[in-house]
């Protein structure tokens, strides 16, 4: 454990670590979220953990946005006429 | 509302989400064709059943849902089995490559993972993802672009949620190995390969 990962009363690095991603998804509850969130003020490594995965989820989330072919649009639209 | 006005709001609302619907499609079918033909099997099947939508509020989720559900369930039908087994997962481990990027050589730069994400192009993420098997990239679509909770993604795959976040884990690990593979290859971490040999 580096001098970085000091130790925090309520939650160690290598838990806050296993926690992270369903922390990041809103998916812990909320006493594991208040402990995580605790742990990332006071630990800078767990801290710059989080600010990268939370850095790639967010470059991974713009992908589902594209412009959509014009083809796509006529058609839908057309679609769109007949309801 | 009048049948106008729900006509109104669903050809707004369709228009309004049109890049978003077409880029989801387009990650879950990888291929412009079949995602535009989701597309439009999504709108229809949604302005079928929008009456039964109670709270607009929830369209634009609802409507993502449909379309995920449309192409779960027409995959499910073709039986278009996935290019890759889940049965290989036993024993994988878990990549990090945060942890990669932290290892000492590459903590002479200042910030590698900050440099990383800044040189990370949106075509090379959509390679990496595109790589994944099919099990993997839908609960990333689900959960990371669309939003969906563990349990939602868990209904429309009709798959325990357990299997949600393990499926999730798996899919993250290869994204970021596959990430990491990337910026080996085509030196994205600038003047490092030539510094010190890369080993994964």
């Amino acid at each position: 454990m580096s001098k970085d990962h000091a130790e925090h009363s309520r939650m160690s690095c290598e838990e806050v670590i296993a926690h992270l991603f369903a922390y990041l998804d809103d998916e812990a509850d909320p006493e594991k979220r208040s402990y995580i969130e605790r742990h990332l003020e006071e630990c800078r490594a767990c801290f710059s953990r989080a600010e990268f995965e939370k850095s790639l989820r967010a470059k991974v989330s713009q992908l589902g946005d594209k412009e959509a072919p014009a083809t796509l649009r006529q058609r839908v639209k057309s679609l769109l006429d007949q309801f | 509302m009048t049948e106008d006005s729900d006509r109104a709001f669903f050809r707004a609302e369709v228009e309004r989400l049109m890049d978003r619907l077409y880029g989801t499609a387009l990650r879950l079918t990888r291929n412009p064709a079949d995602a535009e033909d989701l597309v439009s099997e999504a709108v229809t099947k949604a302005w079928a059943n929008f009456a039964q939508l109670a709270d607009r509020q929830a369209f634009p989720k609802w409507l993502f849902r449909i379309l995920t559900n449309t192409f779960v369930s027409d995959r499910r039908r073709a039986r278009h089995e996935v290019t890759e087994s889940l049965i290989d997962d036993d024993g994988e481990e878990t990549f990090s490559l945060f942890e990669k990027l932290h290892q000492p050589f590459l903590l002479w730069w200042s910030n590698p993972e900050q440099e990383l994400i800044n040189k990370l192009l949106r075509e090379d993420l959509e390679k990496a993802l595109d790589h994944l098997a099919e099990e993997y990239r839908t609960v990333v679509v689900l959960v990371e672009i669309n939003g969906h909770s563990y349990a939602e993604a868990a209904e429309i795959l009709a798959i325990p949620v357990g299997t949600v976040r393990s499926r999730l884990n798996r899919a993250r690990s290869r994204l970021q190995r596959a990430l990491w593979k990337h910026a080996q290859v085509t030196g994205l971490l600038a003047g490092k390969r030539n510094k010190e040999h890369v080993h994964e």
